[in-house]
């Protein structure tokens, strides 16, 4: 088909039910368990994800984990319930805090956020942020560290890679407390965990390894952002929840998915990487979503670049074999 | 003082096999190979890279300046550093 700007619309209802009867086959016979567990954040694909478990599996058989801590926002809670009670299945909330802060993951972020910004207390809030637009130039990925005092004006400056390295290493470390504590309810049960990522986050590298990318599916890791909104559409998702911008929940000043990671909004970031994968020639691409050559040259590097270098995420644990 | 190219060179292909390589000289690589095609360097090195560029030729980098045709292989980075340095 040639490339337009419908290439990546689904047949929802087909879909839903192909992804149900893999669901049902997966937990049933590959991993032998009888239920998912779904961490829900309130977001689009956690939603997604869930609703498709309660349709393949039943409700009774599907259990959402609200996992707030001290800087997540209040906002989450609401709409995971919201989406619980709509679909019918248990949620329940688990605060990580307490963990986390055994962890020392406050304090250690905190600390190399004093290597950059000397004067940042527990007052500010702040986020890590990329490059504004990745058409304009072909750019490396770099990183900003913004904190903002209550009324205060924004402060920013480029991190170094060993403040960078410790703020993440140390954030990672919501993820992964997460999946612990989805893998606590699922073994209880002997129910699965339900991978929730999309395939942008999967590809491109968006998730943490063995935190939010430890699962046992991942039954839309296949799947464009905006094809998970299409999917969103057709089972019913609450409106809000769809209208919300997706973001990190990770960072106390609020990051948007789009500035902390992919730079790009997603309807503009799945057809470039579409066109990219079935090898669509820039000049048409650039035709049909209205931007340049250039602008699409720079976006198919882009992509490319991060594919390659998130790799080592997801591979799985290197095994040696020496032969007999 | 003049740019020395030749030094520089060496410096930088030091750090790349010192960092990167864990210090395996057999492994080859030209001046012109893309460090990022190559494998060589994540987005993780590239901050190490500019770190070490900063640091070394007392130069800075700019945000705008992140771009491969400045720091994606060690021709790019000697040009880089010459022009910074006013050479």
């Amino acid at each position: 088909m040639k490339f337009n700007k419908d290439i990546l619309k689904l047949d929802a209802a087909r879909v839903t039910d192909q992804l149900c009867e893999t669901i049902r086959r997966q937990i049933r016979d590959d991993l032998k368990k009888s239920g998912a567990v779904v961490g829900i954040s309130g977001g689009i694909d956690s939603t997604v994800v869930s609703a498709l478990c309660a349709r393949a599996l039943g409700p009774e058989r599907v259990l959402g984990i609200m996992m707030p801590e001290q800087e997540s926002s209040g906002e989450s809670e609401r709409l995971a319930r919201e989406l619980a009670a709509q679909f019918g299945f248990e949620a329940i909330k688990e605060d990580i805090t307490g963990g986390l802060a055994g962890l020392g993951c406050y304090e250690k972020r905190d600390e190399a956020i004093k290597q950059l910004f000397p004067e940042y207390d527990k007052t500010y809030k702040c986020k890590i942020t990329i490059p504004e637009n990745i058409l304009t130039k072909d750019t490396f990925n770099f990183f900003h560290l913004m904190i903002q005092k209550p009324g205060g004006e924004p402060k920013t400056k480029r991190m170094t890679p060993g403040v960078y390295a410790q703020v993440v290493a140390a954030s990672n470390l919501k993820q992964r407390l997460r999946m612990t504590t989805l893998y606590y309810h699922a073994e209880k049960r002997n129910w699965a965990v339900a991978g929730t990522g999309n395939k942008d986050e999967h590809m491109q590298g968006f998730f943490v390894k063995y935190g939010d990318g430890g699962a046992d599916f991942k039954p839309i890791a296949h799947l464009y952002k905006i094809q998970v909104y299409q999917l969103a559409e057709y089972l019913g998702v609450p409106k809000d929840i769809i209208s919300r911008i997706p973001t990190t929940d990770t960072y106390s000043a609020g990051s948007t998915q789009e500035e902390f990671f992919f730079g790009l909004d997603f309807f503009r970031m799945d057809m470039l990487w579409h066109a990219m994968e079935t090898n669509v020639p820039a000049a048409e691409t650039a035709a049909v979503l209205g931007l340049s050559v250039q602008e699409v040259e720079h976006g198919y590097a882009h992509i490319a670049r991060k594919i390659r270098a998130t790799e080592p995420l997801r591979m799985q644990p290197l095994e040696i074999n020496l032969g007999a | 003082m003049e740019f020395n190219t030749e030094k520089a060179r060496n410096e930088i292909r030091k750090f790349i096999v010192d960092s990167y390589l864990l210090g395996d000289e057999s492994i080859k690589f030209t001046d012109s190979d893309s460090f990022m095609r190559r494998g060589i360097i994540d987005s993780m090195g590239i901050l190490e890279l500019t770190a070490f560029l900063e640091q070394q030729f007392s130069i800075t980098v700019a945000d705008s300046e992140m771009l491969p045709t400045n720091l994606d292989s060690v021709e790019n980075l000697i040009g880089f550093i010459k022009s910074k340095s006013g050479s």
